[in-house]
This record gives structure tokens, C-alpha cells and sequence, in this order.
């Protein structure tokens, strides 16, 4: 397992960091809101507290590049790229949806922007990643795959027969483990006996990292090293990033029954929004004023996408059979 | 119109679909267990990775859910590749990936993503390999909105069907017969494609439709001569060939026609294709029937070792003949 030194970057970059991480923060408080009040249908799974990791590891992404994410995946594409409208209308089951309201949360596609699906299913998109990698390969599209799992993944067979392909092909993929700490309300330290998933790199002769997974600037470089080696044809990397959400398993999930309020306190005091404005503040690589502007900015943006999806029509419901096959000979 | 035409076998004609797909795309790979240098458990990929190399006949070790998935994402990235589960009982260990990913993802994404990748693999009975080697579920992926299924009977339908599954821009099941492999038939030696959802006359008759796909359609075609010979029954012998889609109106066409239809399955009868066409007999047919449907099918047990056992399990002629005979003797 390799060590990375974090170097301190341009105001710009914090400033980028700081507004992408606040667009999932609010965006998500947001969702989690209008779910409240039944505005949203089907469930949710919030980001909330894990938003350095898509922010960090996207800052390197270009817009080719394919992203496989999770159930818990909105900060995912938000920060792929996909915009916030198209997010919350797509939450909403509205026609304007990323995926015309066929997807909803757990599975939501935007091709367009790189973003190849949320997924319902722990560990699905592992192997769809790998292929990608493979097909990226085959084709010499110079695309880098990002495969975002949770902890709740990585004890699956399709984790070990995904990265066992991944690193015996030398895959353009990037392996991030986005560790919780819990799948679903399963501690990890419950659920397997070695609770360092990067160095189970080794088991597969794959360079791993463990970072911290709330530290943006941290995960930006981590996230760097494992995307420049996979473009230039260095192979995959497994790249945990330690983190936590610091809200329940779904929305509707108080999060309380299997974690101490002492532990999610703890971990709302390393959330990684404060800790990189206290970082820039002390600094004195930006001032208060930036970081309100960025905030009056995002609550536009977000104010913006909701209006968006309210106001969008609901998909016609004469078009339910629409899309069931690729070609037109199904039935 | 005359054509010419060659006699080749069930596995070779599927060898040739493949090595011309390749040749005609290269973003057609294929990605299985013993594919390679092997060629194949049943020679099914014999001579390729010679011609086509390492990179686009991709040996896996045994993992049949990962090289599905991997399969199932190289699709969506923009590749056209094929994952033999040589076995298809093995397709079990990578379900989720067809069900819940492939069948899934054009739907979902509102028709942006395709997924044109080939899921193939032998199913049924062949030298008593007992019950963990010989499954015929291939109905169930008729269940799965999405997928299309492809069950082949004869050369001819292997490598017309192959190379239209390969050209399509969705996730087909692509399922042969074990038994099937070494049995021999004509095909052109002219490129050609054959149209999902088509289905074909064996045999013309006017008394009873005898419906089956795989292997048993030549038990069908057989037991069809036998009733025509012993008992002067005109019997018309049709073969799906795809059972999604289904050429409903061709069967129903025929079971109107002849007023009687006997669907012959190696699978259990329960809930499966044998159930489906019975309910097309009574759906679209009710008025022109003579007598009920009738079902030949696998005994629903798990596949027994013992050849006898076997034998007692999965329609044969005999067996046929004998039901026919049972249910239509008026």
C-alpha cells in the first residue's frame, strides 16, 4: 500500500472543490426534504458526508470518461457532470429526468455526460466497470472507468472476480472503495476480519491507497496518481477512501439503531466541507465572503432544479412499453 | 432459386457465424472459459483465437458472474461481445447481471444505452451428466422483459440466427442443445442472416400441429413420420426457433388449421413455453379447436443420473407417438 502526501493546491481548485462538495450537500438536504413531504416517490439513499470522494476523484475526470455508480450515487453524477435539473426531475419521475423517469435514483443513466448508472444493487456495477475497462482497452479510447462500491460490496464475489479482471487485464479502471463503515446497518467490523480494504490490493497484485475519504484534497490526489496510471496504460488501482455517512442507510432510516450518537457526532465534526473552508480560512487562501458567494450561488442553482422538476410534465404514460428492447423485433 | 449450400454440423455452423461477424466488426469479441487456445468445451470456438488472437478471445478462468458483467458493461461501452457460459446451467452464478443489469439498462436509460451483447450456452440432456450439467430452463428468460432468447435446432438456424443475435443491439440468449452439436445439416455457403421471431415449418400437416424447439424438434419431426406412417395422421411440425420474439401468429395459424396441437418440451410443463403456447392455442384459437391442448413434456424432477431414469424423464419418440395417440384417438 503506497502513502500519498497531499500538496496544498490554488485558491481556484478550493474554491471549485468547496462549491461542487456544497452543490451534493444541499442538493441532497434538499431531496431529502421534498421526501419528507412526499413530493418524491420510491426511496433515497443520501450522500450526505461522503462528498469529497466524487468531487475529488471527478476534478480529473474528462467528459469521456465513464462513471459506474451506486445506490447511493446522486453526488455521483452531479459531480460527473450531469446537471442538477436533470438529477431532481429524474428523482421526481419526471419526463425531464436524466432518464425520462424510467430510472429514478437507483438507476439513473446519463451516456451524455459519462455517467453510466446508479445501480440497486451492491456490487452490480463492479463487473459492468470492469467491461467498460475492457472495452475502453479493446478500442483504445484512451477513457478512464471509475468503479464507485461501498464497503457493503467488497465482501461479494462480484468485487473479487471484478478486480481479479480488472488487474490480470491491466485495466483502465479505477477501483473506489467508498468506505462507511456500515452496509446498510452491518458494521464492517462485523462483517469480515480484515478491516483495511486497499490492502487487499495485494491479494490481486494491484497498487492500492487507503485515504481519507472526508480530506477532498486528499482524495484529489490520490484519485490523480490512480487516473493518470490508468490512461497512460499503467493499469487499475483500488482506492479506498475512509469516509462516512453521517445520515441513515435511506431515507426513513433514523441511523441510530446500530451506530452511537457519540460516532455520528464525531464524524459530522470531520465533515468535509468545514474541513477544507477551515483549511483554506487558516490559510488565508480565501475569505468568508468567497465562501458566501459560492453558498448564494448553489442555493440559486438548487432553487433552480427544483422549480425545473416541478413544473416538469410526468412522462406520458402511453410510452410505458417504449425502450423495453434495443431493436424493434422485441415483443 | 437455387443456392448452394454445404453440410456442416450444429457446433461448426456456429464457428462460422462467429469467425465471419468477427472478420466483418472488430468490435465483436468473445469472452468465456476455455474459448481459446482449447477452442472450446464442445469445440464451440475451435480455430478462432488463432485467427483472432488473445485480444478478442478473451479466456477467463471460472467466473461465470464476472465475465458476464464484464461482458454486459463492455456492451454498454460501446463493444459488441459475446460470453459463452458454455453450460448454461452455470448461468445461474450470473443471473443478476442478465436479469437486473442487461434486461434492464435500455429501459431505464430511457433507450440511450444498448447492450449488444450475446449470452450463449448448451443446455439440455446429453450422456447422462446428471443433475448439475443438464438444465433446460431456458424459458426462463422469456420471463425477463428485455431479453430476447434464441433456441436453435439445426445448422442452418445456428448461423443465420448467431449472426443476427451478434448484429442486434440488445441482450440475447443465445441457447443451443448439447446434443445438438455433432448433428449435421445444409447451409448456404452464401452469407446469410435469419429475422428473430420467425418461425419454421418442418413438416406440413393437416391434422394435428406438433410444437417444439431444440432437441426436440427432430423428436417431433420423427414421431411425426411414425403417425404418419402407422396411423395416417398428417402432422405439421413447427419450430419457433426464437421463443422471444414468438411468432405467435404462425403457430396459432397452424393450430387453427389443423384444430389439434401437441407442444413437445424438455422442460417441465408447469409455467413454462409448453404453458405459453397452450395459452396462444386457447387465446387466439379457442373456436377453431377440436380437442384440448395437449403438453409432452420433462417429468418434473431434477435430472437423474441412471440412463433409465433419464430415459423415463424427457420426451422421446415413443413417448410422443404414444400420447398422441392417447390424447387424439377419436
Amino acid at each position: 500500500m503506497q502513502k500519498t502526501t497531499v500538496v496544498t493546491p490554488d485558491v481556484k481548485l478550493v474554491l471549485q472543490f468547496y462549491r461542487g462538495m456544497l452543490e451534493l450537500r444541499e442538493f441532497e438536504l434538499k431531496v431529502q426534504e421534498l421526501y419528507r413531504a412526499a413530493k418524491l416517490p420510491g426511496f433515497v439513499h443520501l450522500y450526505v458526508g461522503e462528498e469529497a470522494v466524487a468531487v475529488g476523484v471527478s476534478a480529473h475526470l474528462k467528459p469521456e470518461d465513464l462513471v459506474f455508480s451506486t445506490h447511493r450515487g446522486h453526488g455521483h453524477a452531479l459531480a460527473k457532470g450531469v446537471t442538477g435539473r436533470e438529477v431532481m426531475a429524474e428523482l421526481w419521475g419526471k419526463v425531464t429526468g436524466c432518464s425520462g423517469g424510467r430510472g429514478g435514483s437507483m438507476h439513473m443513466y446519463a451516456p451524455e455526460y459519462g455517467f453510466m448508472g446508479t445501480n440497486g444493487v451492491v456490487g452490480g456495477g463492479l463487473p459492468l466497470a470492469t467491461g467498460a475497462g475492457l472495452s475502453a482497452q479493446l478500442r483504445k479510447s484512451g477513457q478512464v472507468i471509475i468503479c464507485y462500491f461501498g464497503d457493503g460490496a467488497v465482501n461479494s464475489g462480484s468485487f473479487h472476480e471484478s478486480v481479479n479482471f480488472g488487474a490480470i487485464w491491466n485495466l483502465p479502471v479505477v477501483y473506489v472503495c467508498e468506505n462507511n463503515l456500515y452496509a446498510t446497518e452491518m458494521a464492517f467490523s462485523r462483517a469480515t476480519k480484515n478491516l483495511n480494504v486497499a490492502s487487499r490490493g495485494a491479494a490481486y497484485g494491484m497498487p492500492a491507497i487507503a485515504v481519507d475519504g472526508n480530506d477532498v484534497l486528499e482524495v484529489y490526489q490520490a484519485a490523480g496518481e490512480a487516473i493518470d496510471r490508468a490512461r497512460s496504460g499503467g493499469g487499475p488501482t483500488l482506492l479506498e477512501c475512509k469516509t462516512y455517512r453521517i445520515v441513515g442507510h435511506h431515507e426513513g432510516d433514523p441511523g441510530t439503531d446500530y451506530r452511537t450518537r457519540e460516532e455520528v457526532e464525531s464524524w459530522k465534526k470531520r465533515c468535509p466541507l468545514s474541513v477544507l473552508r477551515e483549511r483554506a480560512l487558516s490559510a488565508s487562501l480565501a475569505s468568508v465572503s468567497d465562501f458566501e458567494k459560492i453558498a448564494l450561488d448553489v442555493q440559486a442553482w438548487l432553487d433552480d432544479a427544483v422549480e425545473f422538476s416541478r413544473t416538469s410534465p410526468n412522462p406520458d404514460p402511453a410510452t410505458v412499453m417504449n425502450h423495453v428492447f434495443c431493436s424493434e423485433d422485441g415483443q | 432459386m437455387i443456392t448452394e449450400s454445404k453440410k456442416t454440423t450444429y457446433v461448426e455452423a456456429g464457428v462460422e457465424a462467429l469467425r465471419e461477424e468477427m472478420a466483418r466488426d472488430e468490435s465483436v469479441f468473445y469472452i468465456g472459459q476455455g474459448i481459446g487456445p482449447r477452442g472450446g468445451n464442445f469445440s464451440q470456438t475451435r480455430g478462432l483465437w488463432k485467427e483472432f488472437g488473445d485480444h478478442r478471445l478473451r479466456d477467463t478462468g471460472i467466473c461465470e458472474l464476472g465475465a458476464t458483467g464484464v461482458a454486459i458493461g463492455a456492451a454498454m461501452a460501446g463493444s459488441r461481445p459475446i460470453v459463452d457460459e458454455v453450460f448454461l446451467d452455470f448461468i445461474l452464478e450470473a443471473m443478476t447481471q442478465i436479469i437486473q443489469q442487461a434486461a434492464n439498462v435500455h429501459y431505464s436509460s430511457d433507450g440511450k444505452i444498448k447492450v449488444p451483447v450475446v449470452i450463449r450456452g448448451a443446455m439440455g440432456a446429453v450422456r447422462n451428466a446428471g443433475s448439475h450439467h443438464s438444465h433446460a430452463f431456458y424459458a426462463w428468460f422469456a420471463q425477463t422483459p428485455g431479453l430476447k432468447v434464441v433456441v436453435p435446432s439445426t445448422p442452418y438456424d445456428v448461423k443465420g440466427l448467431l449472426k443476427t443475435a451478434i448484429r442486434d443491439d440488445g441482450p440475447v440468449l443465445f441457447i443451443e442443445h448439447k446434443a445438438l452439436y455433432n448433428t449435421k445439416g445444409e447451409i448456404p455457403t452464401a452469407d446469410y442472416t435469419i429475422p428473430f421471431g420467425q418461425a419454421r415449418i418442418r413438416r406440413e400437416g393437416t391434422d394435428l400441429t406438433l410444437i417444439a424447439v431444440g432437441k426436440m424438434v427432430q423428436q417431433a419431426v420423427d414421431a411425426a413420420e411414425i403417425l404418419h406412417q402407422q396411423d395416417g395422421l398428417s402432422v405439421e411440425v413447427i419450430d419457433p426457433r426464437t421463443i422471444v420474439p414468438l411468432d405467435r401468429k404462425a403457430l396459432a395459424s397452424s393450430i387453427s388449421k389443423t384444430g389439434r396441437v401437441a407442444i413437445v418440451d424438455e422442460a417441465p410443463a408447469n409455467c413454462g413455453f409448453s404453458a405459453e403456447v397452450f395459452a396462444i392455442a386457447c387465446e387466439d384459437c379457442f373456436d377453431d379447436l377440436d380437442s384440448p391442448p395437449l403438453r409432452i413434456c420433462s417429468l418434473p424432477a431434477p435430472n437423474p443420473f441412471s440412463p433409465v431414469l433419464e430415459d423415463q424423464m424427457i420426451p422421446n419418440v415413443d413417448r410422443i407417438v404414444s400420447e398422441i395417440r392417447r390424447a387424439f384417438a377419436a
